[in-house]
């Protein structure tokens, strides 16, 4: 017989990975690195809707996580087609290079 | 799981779904296909067509939203609910596709000149439009999620659109990084505010919060939702993003993003709140109450020192921001709920029509000194005495004199939350009425300039302002004056204590 894993666990596994993803996006500086922080934020919340849905048993919370799954994908492709025309314009930006506009 | 999905399948039936209500939705969905096949068709130099046709699909969509208020009777209501088609839904629906359309009229020229992608550029301009009338109706986290990067995504794409431009290269990179960072924190509040109400569907979660105390997991849901609107709204301190994306992006790019898709983020934030969030007003007021004290008096203050007047701008709209916000944080006091949703909308309509000709005329004025500095727009009244009369118009009425649009706009928002009469209200309205008078400070400091001074290169030959950018300017400076004129117009519009859900209890 296999233990049963709390939904609970997975929540917190989840704020872990937000965590994880929003430290990670304030402190790398390599925007493909960023981009993936964002992502790790995104999965937390499907994993979130998931393990919510499991502890409700309502099936909308894992509908929720398709929509997301969708839109995220999206966001990616949008995400490097912006990156590729700067690294095109100047290979190996950072973060830190990109500061043209301030004040 | 798969089990129970199986036994859910077997007595599953279509939903009957209103397709009326949903016109204006989908003549936009149409309209983005005929554009996207008639731009692989049309020659390079026939490209001018599109803008056209673009136009034609936004008034098609905006003929379907009058027909609908016309005939209306009261809230249609799609998809159980999550879907509702009320006089709030169409009053904004309205208002993003006029500011659209006013938008297409200041990108026509833009385009064609500086040789972008014209094709494309209106088919992710109409895309977003699309999101933005879908969220003018979601009532469901889910649905508001789709709107929101629906809007967002094709914007992302706009405000790099000058791909050889290394600023607006950074422009869209910026919006990027922080659009996406604000999603996946409204999607990690969504997830916690589904755990916390057992639903999606702001109704039910509205029931669900008021019953009962909030636990910690409701404040936490509550508070990660409204921060992630912030960011789209560029609520101090979630603002960064704003001034470098405005300046960097093209200019009619920065008019969209500065009223429509601020807009559209207050929509979901009212929606969000006024609907879901009733029982929670302990959680939000405090926090919309120091975004908005905030914001406006960063962005005012950060506004002053600006010489870049397209900056300038964008830190003007980040303190409209604020104006507009101010409102929302006693939204849920005892009475003072449909006086705040009056005064949202009130000054969402007014500042679409005052910012959008703002940068109408900045648009014209760069087209012939080609700088974005402050002091190139000396001697303007010397040589474009019309655009002079424009841009007076426009600044005046952000800076809240009457008879303007904006100063009926102000007036409503401080009625609001003088309505409330907490002390909590007092100090903001105070905070508020020393902003505006800062705020009325750089104005009319670009106000002299334009009236008082010499031009800077003593170039004074008149600015030939294209036909679409003078229609523009009708547009906006028609809206500014009639709705600063006769407020009774927008004010009895925006007299909604229908918005299906809200203030039932």
């Amino acid at each position: 017989m296999i233990a049963v894993i709390e939904p609970t666990w997975y929540l917190l596994l989840a704020a872990m990975l937000f965590g994880i993803g929003a430290f990670g996006l304030m402190v790398r500086r390599n925007p493909l690195i960023m981009f993936m922080c964002v992502e790790l934020m995104l999965n937390a919340a499907n994993l979130t809707f998931v393990a919510m849905a499991t502890r409700l048993n309502d099936i909308n919370g894992q509908t929720a996580v398709f929509f997301v799954l969708v839109v995220a994908a999206a966001e990616v492709v949008v995400g490097l087609g912006i990156l590729v025309s700067i690294l095109r314009r100047r290979p190996g930006a950072t973060a830190d290079d990109l500061a043209e506009l301030k004040g | 799981m798969i089990a129970s999905l199986l036994a859910q399948a077997g007595d599953w039936t279509s939903p009957s779904i209103d397709w009326a209500a949903l016109a204006p939705e989908i003549v936009l969905a149409i309209g983005v296909n005929i554009i996207l096949l008639l731009d692989l068709q049309l020659a390079e130099t026939k490209k001018w067509a599109i803008a056209t046709i673009t136009g034609f699909v936004l008034l098609g969509s905006f003929v379907a939203v009058v027909v609908l208020a016309v005939t209306g009777d009261g809230a249609r209501s799609l998809f159980d609910g999550r879907y509702v088609v009320d006089d709030y839904a169409l009053i904004l629906k309205a208002l993003f596709l006029l500011a659209a359309y006013v938008v297409v009229l200041l990108s026509q020229t833009e385009l064609e000149e500086g040789g972008y992608y014209q094709g494309e550029f209106y088919v992710l301009l109409v895309c977003s439009v699309l999101g933005m009338v879908m969220m003018a109706s979601a009532r469901d986290l889910v649905s508001i999620f789709v709107a929101l990067e629906l809007l967002s995504i094709p914007a992302y794409m706009m405000a790099a659109w000058n791909k050889r431009n290394r600023k607006s290269n950074e422009a869209g990179i910026k919006y990027y990084l922080l659009g996406v960072f604000a999603s996946a924190v409204l999607l990690y509040g969504m997830s916690l505010l589904f755990g916390a109400t057992g639903s999606t569907k702001l109704t039910d979660i509205g029931a669900a919060l008021l019953d009962g105390d909030l636990i910690g997991l409701d404040v936490v849901a509550v508070v990660f939702v409204v921060c992630g609107f912030a960011f789209k709204i560029s609520a101090v301190p979630f603002h960064q993003w704003a001034p470098d994306t405005y300046e960097g992006a093209p200019t009619p790019v920065t008019a969209f993003f500065s009223v429509a898709t601020k807009a559209a983020g207050f929509v979901a934030l009212m929606s969000v709140v006024f609907i879901a969030f009733p029982g929670a007003d302990g959680v939000y007021q405090p926090l919309i109450w120091v975004m908005a004290a905030l914001t406006m008096t960063f962005g005012n203050v950060l506004a002053l020192r600006q010489t870049n007047i397209v900056r300038m701008l964008a830190y003007s709209s980040v303190s409209q921001g604020g104006f507009i916000l101010m409102p929302l944080a006693f939204a849920g006091e005892p009475g003072v709920g449909p006086a705040a949703l009056n005064a949202v909308i009130v000054y969402l309509i007014a500042y679409a029509f005052m910012n959008l000709g703002a940068f109408a005329v900045v648009i014209a004025v760069t087209r012939k000194t080609r700088s974005g500095e402050i002091s190139s727009f000396g001697g303007l009244f010397s040589y474009a005495p019309g655009l002079a009369v424009a841009m007076t118009i426009f600044f005046a009425s952000l800076a809240g004199i009457p008879p303007l649009a904006g100063w009926f706009a102000k007036f409503n928002a401080f009625k609001a939350v003088l309505d409330a009469g907490t002390t909590a209200a007092y100090v903001l309205a105070a905070i508020a009425a020393v902003n505006t008078v800062i705020a009325a400070a750089y104005y009319m400091r670009v106000l002299r300039v334009v009236w008082m001074d010499e031009a800077p290169d003593g170039d004074t030959s008149p600015v030939k302002s294209p036909a679409p950018v003078v229609a523009a300017l009708a547009i906006t400076v028609l809206g500014t004056i009639v709705l600063g004129v006769l407020p009774n117009l927008i004010a009895r519009a925006g007299a909604i204590d229908a918005l299906t859900g809200a203030f039932a209890g």
